[in-house]
């Protein structure tokens, strides 16, 4: 792993991804199509990338309905779908 | 709580919101802006500042840096209790920003429509897809298709063939005439649009013109589209569909603020002010021309909100020419009717309370959904059904009631009274308006 990277975890998997990397797109690094399911079960991921939709929220460090697109990975972080 | 006080708030940090804060800053006033991402730049901009690669973004910025404007970054507001305040969240805490002058850069979001199979994962607006590729998103060898309406599908099938994505077709609603006709104009002036064409030609990406999408599939993510020129369908294969049919200004702010709309745009005099006192508005929320018209406005914003009445007006020529540009941008990529019919009944509307668009046009109007279905009272509050069901249904869709994003509870019971010692400072007490 060089400087440039961390490595986060997306329900428990290890992902290693370069700084400047959003949640959102962790997520879909960890091979996790979607972020959460609707009310009546749909899977759904991001939409509009820009913080507006609300569909990429997730579980991120305990903190529930995160902002995916919104928030730059940390070393460590912890990412939960479908919370 | 963190408390801080500025002669001019500036909301947003694209090219409106920088443009005005660099005028009003380098005018002498005490500014900060305000933007709810971690990055400066605004979603046009985005990832310039960590690697720049546009010579104007890379100007404003450095120009923002040595403004002496304060930066609150990923500072979201939620509210604005009374004039000459807004409540924010910055880091998951609640901070309260007061102003003098405020200058409203809220920009725009994209338009998505539903069709059946709007909802797959893998489906995205081509801006958002533009914008996570720039924080990491995997495009690399992926099958992109683009489709919807405006610029901004060329824009990010350039950017993202350049970052290895495999753009397998570029889908523009509006005919081709149309299309062609606003090329020509704009050629007169910009070399940009005919740029980013040449370059698409050379990367053998079809551009096809009067064509939309019907339908998705796919199990857990989309797989395929069928698409349609309204004589003959066809299926093409995909890992993403990128599908926006152009811009919605963000009006949310303003209109919590009680400025008044027209056309569903913020309602502007030409030094940028909004019909409340003291407060402007730049850039998309007053009309769709993209980042040149908004950094312009943005600065006779700054100009104007600071008391520099003779630098606003001397840019009002240039603002006045992105108005052409405005309505030629609005006619081109006008929205075909059938599009209002793509989705079917059983088709969602509103993705937050899966409500169908059979269930939500059983009620008069958008109000009367809302209460009845719940359409439009999740999380996003509307901002994507609310307009979908302005095109689909006709409805006037935007209503705002604070707070007007999901707040902590902690922000709102944080919220203040108006304090008595305010009235001498209060922005509507002043006796000459700006």
């Amino acid at each position: 792993m060089t400087t440039d990277q961390l490595q986060v975890r997306v329900n428990g998997r290890l992902v290693t991804v370069l700084a400047g990397t959003v949640v959102a797109a962790a997520i879909a690094r960890a091979g996790v199509a979607w972020s959460r399911h609707s009310v009546i079960g749909q899977p759904r991921g991001a939409l509009c990338g820009m913080g507006v939709c609300m569909e990429c929220r997730v579980m991120i460090d305990g903190q529930p309905q995160a902002r995916s697109c919104l928030i730059l990975c940390v070393e460590g972080m912890e990412v939960v779908t479908d919370e | 709580m963190n408390d801080s006080a500025f002669d001019v708030v500036v909301v947003g940090g694209g090219p409106a919101g920088l443009g005005a804060a660099c005028a009003a800053a380098e005018s002498g006033s005490a500014v900060g802006l305000l933007d709810d991402t971690p990055w400066l730049g605004g979603q046009i901009w985005r990832g310039q500042e960590l690697k720049p690669a546009n010579r104007e973004a890379r100007r404003w910025l450095t120009r923002f840096g040595d403004s002496g404007a304060t930066l609150l970054r990923g500072a979201s507001v939620v509210a604005a209790p009374h004039p000459g305040l807004l409540l924010a969240e910055q880091n998951q805490r609640p901070c309260q920003v007061r102003w003098q002058r405020l200058i409203l850069a809220t920009g725009a979001r994209e338009l998505f429509l539903p069709f059946p199979g709007w909802t797959l994962p893998g489906i995205m607006g081509p801006g958002g897809l533009l914008a996570l590729a720039k924080h990491g998103w995997p495009v690399n060898g992926r099958r992109v298709l683009l489709a919807g309406s405006g610029p901004l599908l060329l824009a990010a099938a350039e950017s993202l063939s350049r970052q290895g994505a495999n753009v397998v077709s570029i889908l523009e609603q509006a005919p081709w005439r149309k299309v062609m006709a606003f090329g020509l104009a704009l050629a007169a002036h910009h070399k940009l649009w005919q740029g980013i064409q040449l370059k698409l030609r050379l990367l053998g990406v079809p551009y096809c013109c009067g064509a939309w999408p019907i339908r998705a599939e796919g199990n857990d993510q989309v797989r395929r589209v069928t698409l349609t020129d309204g004589q003959r369908t066809w299926v093409e294969e995909c890992d993403l569909f990128a599908c926006g049919f152009g811009l919605v200004p963000n009006v949310e702010l303003p209109l919590a603020l009680g400025c008044e709309l027209a056309a569903g745009f913020v309602r502007v005099d030409s030094r940028q002010a909004t019909s409340v006192p003291h407060v402007y508005a730049a850039g998309e929320p007053t009309g769709i021309a993209g980042a040149g018209s908004a950094l312009v406005q943005g600065l006779i914003a700054g100009y104007a909100a600071a008391g520099q009445a003779a630098k606003a007006e001397a840019l009002f020529a240039e603002r006045d020419g992105w108005h052409r540009f405005r309505a030629a941008l609005a006619r081109a990529f006008a929205l075909r009717l059938e599009l209002k019919t793509l989705a079917a009944d059983d088709t969602l509307l509103c993705r937050c309370e899966d409500v169908s668009l059979g269930h939500a046009r059983q009620f008069n109007d958008w109000r009367d959904a809302k209460l009845q279905s719940r359409c439009g009272m999740g999380a996003c509050q509307g901002r994507v059904c609310g307009a979908a069901a302005k095109v689909i249904l006709g409805w006037e869709a935007v209503s705002v009631r604070p707070p007007v994003l999901p707040a902590l509870v902690s922000s709102l019971i944080s919220q203040p009274q108006p304090r008595p010692e305010q009235s001498s400072s209060d922005p509507r007490a002043s006796s000459k308006r700006p």
